[in-house]
């Protein structure tokens, strides 16, 4: 390789392909990439360290807003680890409503997913239509529980709202409308030339490097890894629902698109089966304020991947270290593999087959330099003094306009 | 062979032409809207984007050669207005015509690709350098299948003139049949020369930004949209003429009506693709137009030379 012919091409921290800030510096060796650097930390928010101040029930409605999509996940996630070291018994018609949630939440993500996947390779027209189908999930999502995302629909001790009769006929009519939309996607995942020829042989990933990188979700299962949290760890009522783990052996951004359209199909079977196997009983147990000392790990199956949540508390009524896992952190782990002697024009449609989320992930407390070297922990004042004096060394200066502002706020 | 300052600046060049764009552009993405499902634009949004941008400040990178950055657009909007001026339209002839206008027609529409590659690699950007670069790739590839396409029909006519091509065609309407794969061979071609989906490779957005129009805004941005728009109805006004010659020699309304048709006709088709299909990456692209159209082309050739010979008419 000529590295006089390199290129490096910035992708981000704001780039149209990027849903959320995050920087892949690409070297170019025309068209073919040479390496990627990966740099994150641009939406830190410190929601780990926020956890601690506040109570178990405030958490739940702070770690609801990990993630915009994941919205049900992180709090399951996070309340089962919470009941665990309670010692709470969920009864069954609150574990059934917390599977039905999530069944609803993954419909929507992977429905989401398919849009952004198919706006990166240039296919506008899917885009509308899955986001159009998406619409229909959405809709059964806030008449459920009150919102479009952010369902609030967890407490500790079971679940926050029941469902009525009317509620299950809607349901079942909306899964009916959706099953049939996606076996069209299906259709067109698998018959559409230029959708296959940009997606087949894109962003390939042994089995072999899925194991060693430990890559989860839809993006290991695309690679022959036949593991599923719901199946092998169940948790809410996933032990009494019958599915099946969908798993493919294209290994490429293909085969992930085939297990997500894969596993829309299996959460469409679940919901029916919830709505009509639902037992009657109460939804939830009620749960003390303080929880005894102890500590509790968790795993959940979000859309996107394995998630764990890490709990350990005190004996008081705020958590005393609350640790959230994302999936994207060990999927994003693997794209610089994935992208080994790819083209510039793979890059966009391989980071966004892991389905990313970059701010779920984001733990950045260390500042250093490019090279790697030179690291060190600052305050809030100390990085924003810094950020001040780096914009005036560069000739920009806001004291002037902040005056301004200032002025006419008063 | 003169022309006047109101045939180059309302008709049938500049301001006429431009209208007819954005009318088109207009065209375009209300089929395009429908075809995804949504409600589309109102009939006025390509002029008002035009206005709009039109009236936004001009930002010139500092590192960009200023001259070229601004040349180019220009470039690119005279070389397809020209271009129009030797195609004909309606009432049987282009304003101008002679022997070989075919040709330079065809050099004159690639003007503006080679405008937009310097347009892109003065902006001296990133984006703009790569979306330069696949411009002139993408070139290459659909730009010598589109010449024999065009020149193949003038072997039956005798004539390398646009004129004499849709003259003879509009006399002898069955032997346009035989250019049946010519005219698909077009459509595929003109997708590549508008860059539109499935082969928009040098502005997909979503790898290189905006491609090579990265670095350009306000005014010198609302001459290169419209230079797209322009050279969308020229293209397919070339290939109706050349392909659809119908009802080429009526005059008047009815025969602005029919152009009208045409043209639609075949912003239509390119909707159609726009809206089924995938971006396809530039070597498979370069791939599809050497390994597919390419010998489709010539394939087109081989038939209007074996017609020739056996009608007797031609060279």
């Amino acid at each position: 390789m000529d590295l006089n012919n390199v290129v490096k091409i910035p992708i981000g921290p704001q780039h149209p392909c990027l849903k959320e800030p995050a920087c892949f510096t690409v070297s170019l060796n025309g068209e073919r990439l040479a390496g990627l650097d990966l740099r994150l930390g641009y939406n830190h928010r410190g929601i780990e360290k926020a956890a601690e101040s506040r109570t178990y029930i405030q958490n739940i409605y702070l770690i609801e807003r990990v993630c915009g999509i994941c919205s049900h996940s992180h709090p399951s996630c996070y309340i089962q680890c919470v009941e665990q070291i309670a010692g709470l018994e969920v009864p069954a018609r609150g574990r059934y409503l917390r599977s039905l949630i999530g069944e609803l939440e993954r419909v929507h993500s992977h429905l989401l997913w398919l849009g952004v996947a198919a706006y990166e390779i240039g296919f506008e027209t899917l885009l509308m239509y899955s986001w159009r189908d998406r619409e229909v999930v959405m809709d059964i999502l806030a008449m459920l529980t009150g919102n479009r995302v952010n369902y609030a629909a967890n407490v500790i001790g079971g679940a926050n709202r029941d469902i009525t009769e009317d509620h299950k006929k809607d349901i079942l009519k909306a899964v009916d409308v959706l099953e049939e939309r996606t076996k069209y996607y299906i259709e067109v995942a698998t018959e559409e030339a230029t959708l296959i020829a940009r997606l087949s042989n894109v962003g390939y990933i042994s089995l072999d490097d899925v194991k060693l990188m430990g890559t989860a979700g839809p993006t290991a299962r695309a690679s022959g890894l036949d593991y599923d949290v719901r199946r092998d760890d169940p948790y809410a009522a996933y032990k009494d629902i019958p599915f099946k783990v969908i798993t493919d052996t294209h290994c490429d951004v293909y085969g992930r698109a085939l297990v997500r359209v894969g596993e829309l199909m299996e959460s469409y079977k679940m919901i029916r089966h919830i709505i009509q196997n639902i037992p009657d009983g109460p939804i939830a147990v009620k749960a003390p304020r303080k929880i005894p000392a102890g500590e509790a790990i968790s795993r959940y199956e979000a859309p996107r991947g394995e998630d764990v949540h890490y709990v350990r508390s005190n004996g008081t009524d705020k958590p005393e270290r609350v640790r959230v896992r994302a999936p994207t952190m060990v999927n994003l782990l693997s794209v610089p593999k994935m992208l080994e002697g790819d083209n510039l024009a793979d890059v966009p449609i391989t980071i966004a087959a892991i389905d990313p989320c970059f701010s779920c992930t984001d733990r950045a407390i260390r500042v250093s330099d490019l090279d790697g070297g030179n690291a060190k922990v600052m305050t809030w004042n100390e990085t924003r003094r810094f950020g001040i004096d780096w914009y005036r060394k560069n000739g920009i200066d806001f004291t002037d306009l902040n005056k301004r502002l200032a002025g006419r706020m008063r | 062979m003169s022309v006047s300052l109101f045939e180059m600046i309302v008709f049938p060049g500049f301001i006429f032409l431009g209208v007819m764009g954005m009318l088109f552009e207009y065209l375009d993405r209300i089929v395009y809207a429908r075809l995804q499902n949504r409600k589309g634009p109102p009939w006025f949004q390509p002029f008002a984007d035009f206005i709009k941008m039109g009236s936004k400040e001009d930002i010139i990178p500092r590192e960009a050669d200023s001259g070229m950055f601004v040349l180019s657009p220009l470039l690119a909007v005279t070389a397809v207005v020209v271009s129009a001026f030797y195609i004909p339209m309606w009432g049987g002839k282009a304003l101008f015509s002679f022997f070989g206008d075919a040709v330079v027609v065809i050099y004159l529409l690639t003007i503006p690709t080679v405008a937009y590659f310097f347009a892109g690699w003065y902006s001296t950007s990133l984006y703009s350098t790569v979306g330069a670069v696949r411009t002139l790739t993408q070139l290459f590839a659909y730009e010598v299948p589109l010449f024999l396409v065009i020149l193949a029909p003038g072997i039956l006519a005798n004539t390398w003139s646009l004129s004499g091509m849709a003259e003879f065609y509009s006399q002898n309407p069955l032997l346009c049949v035989t250019n049946v794969v010519g005219f698909m061979v077009a459509i595929v071609a003109l997708q590549g020369k508008l860059e539109r989906t499935p082969f928009d490779i040098p502005e997909a957005k979503t790898e290189i930004v905006g491609g090579t129009f990265t670095e350009y805004s306000g005014r010198l941005l609302a001459f290169l949209k419209l230079t797209h728009s322009v050279k969308t109805v020229v293209v397919a006004a070339l290939v109706s003429a050349v392909f659809l010659p119908f009802g080429v020699e009526i005059g008047g309304v009815l025969g602005f009506a029919i152009f009208i048709v045409k043209i639609a006709v075949i912003v239509c088709i390119l909707s159609a693709f726009k809206a089924a299909l995938a971006r396809i990456r530039i070597e498979q692209m370069v791939d599809f137009c050497w390994r597919y159209v390419a010998p489709a082309a010539i394939f087109q050739l081989l038939i209007s030379m074996v017609l020739g010979a056996l009608t007797g008419c031609g060279v």
